[in-house]
């Protein structure tokens, strides 16, 4: 064991422009007096930046499975969702935390802060986690999502969606996004959606129907491959006096 | 290869999917050596941000990661917290002082914020008022403007507490870092 810090750390490439939304994105009203006005100060990459916590988090026997985390089923179409997360060199990303939270199939959140009138589901709370396997691969059973109103602007509805918190292996490399499920009607005018820039990213956030990865008389299957920061090709030098 | 994942914002009811009950404890109460930092996250109209989650990420008190990158080898140190702002935007976490990393930065705690209406996280670090020379030695806090460094210092606020508000917009803004 050494007793010094490493003296070259290869940091985590940064994202091309036009993948993440602008935290300045007036068309989505609660950025207004919450994105910051300065620009960001670049922090180079070292220990620190590229190391973070490699937990698997309190995870219970059905954390993977939200539709058996009650007494009942809950109401709505069950759903697999899976997929593989990787980084942008396309190497796996094992053993890390995915944690899911969701509307019910009617659209209404199990959160006290959710009072529109659609139906609470008691057999479903809508909040999961999993960890990824030796190659990345992760997969939950839920019910899809429903719709639901929103005050943004006039009858705003967001696109049925889940949201996914992931850590990878780096301080760099965490990540919360949404899923989106294919052929929504709803994307055109759902601002958070179109806060992503490139057109081609925002589809990535789309998951992708799965005929193979249903089980009959039972599932849907959607897939929803998640890819995270990879490395710099050339490490950062510590420039020591 | 694969191209990357757009980031999205976590949304009103992020309490649903990121709460722990631990989650604000790096270290029991009771640790030796045990510190407490806290804050409150406002807006741009100085209101509290109920609906915001910080977390933390930080060496152990020798200035070591638990991670493979670190040459050193691991203590088993947890290094992350997680707390979800109270309705008066107030956030506390359960931790060690971090040692100095021994790469010529002072000991600093890296720190994510993400909320409703952030459409990515935002990221600062904490660096602390007891470290005067190793801060004035610190390569990215002389990257920070003059005037505006005091928002990435915690303020003492007695024994083994640190306070670390967090302005996302407005006067006195946080400095956010790009990573």
């Amino acid at each position: 064991m050494t007793t010094s810090p490493p003296t070259h750390v290869r940091g985590y490439a940064p994202a091309p422009a036009g993948t993440h939304p602008n935290l300045d994105w007036p068309a989505y009203r609660s950025t207004e007096l919450r994105a910051p006005k300065h620009r960001p100060i670049l922090l180079p990459h070292r220990l620190t930046e590229v190391t973070g916590p490699l937990l698997t988090g309190p995870a219970g026997p059905a954390d993977n499975d939200l539709t058996r985390q009650h007494a009942g089923e809950p109401q709505g179409q069950r759903i697999i969702v899976f997929g593989r997360v990787l980084d942008s060199d396309g190497r796996p990303v094992p053993d890390t935390l995915v944690e899911v939270w969701q509307a019910n199939a009617a659209g209404r959140y199990a959160h006290q802060n959710d009072n529109w009138p659609a139906p609470l589901d008691p057999n479903f709370t809508g909040s999961g986690r999993v960890v990824t396997d030796s190659l990345g691969n992760y997969s939950f059973t839920t019910i899809k999502p429903g719709a639901y109103p929103w005050r943004n602007h006039h009858n705003a509805w967001r696109p049925a969606h889940i949201h996914f918190s992931l850590f990878g292996r780096a301080f760099t490399q965490r990540l919360v996004t949404q899923m989106y499920f294919p052929d929504d009607p709803l994307f055109p005018y759902d601002p958070i959606f179109n806060s992503v820039p490139d057109e081609a990213a925002r589809k990535r956030m789309i998951a992708t129907f799965d005929l193979d990865a249903t089980k009959p008389e039972w599932a849907l299957a959607y897939r929803f491959d998640i890819v995270l920061r990879g490395r710099e090709q050339t490490p950062f030098e510590e420039p020591h006096a | 290869m694969p191209e990357l994942t757009p980031s999205q914002t976590v949304g009103p009811y992020l309490a649903l999917g990121l709460t722990w009950p631990d989650g604000h404890l790096v270290v029991p109460e009771d640790a030796p050596g045990a510190i407490v930092v806290h804050g409150v996250v406002t807006d741009g109209a100085g209101e509290p941000v109920p609906d915001a989650v910080v977390e933390t990420w930080q060496a152990d008190a020798d200035g070591r990661f638990d991670h493979p990158e670190d040459p050193r080898g691991g203590s088993g140190f947890r290094g992350f917290g997680r707390c979800l702002t109270a309705p008066d935007g107030s956030w506390r976490v359960v931790s060690v002082k971090p040692g100095a990393i021994g790469d010529g930065q002072a000991p600093h705690i890296d720190v994510s914020v993400l909320a409703r209406g952030l459409l990515d996280r935002v990221v600062t670090r904490i660096y602390f008022p007891d470290e005067q020379a190793a801060n004035a030695a610190d390569p990215l806090l002389a990257t920070v403007p003059q005037e505006r460094r005091s928002t990435l210092l915690a303020v003492p606020d007695g024994p083994g507490r640190f306070r670390f508000d967090i302005r996302l917009q407005g006067e006195g803004e946080t400095v956010f870092l790009a990573v």
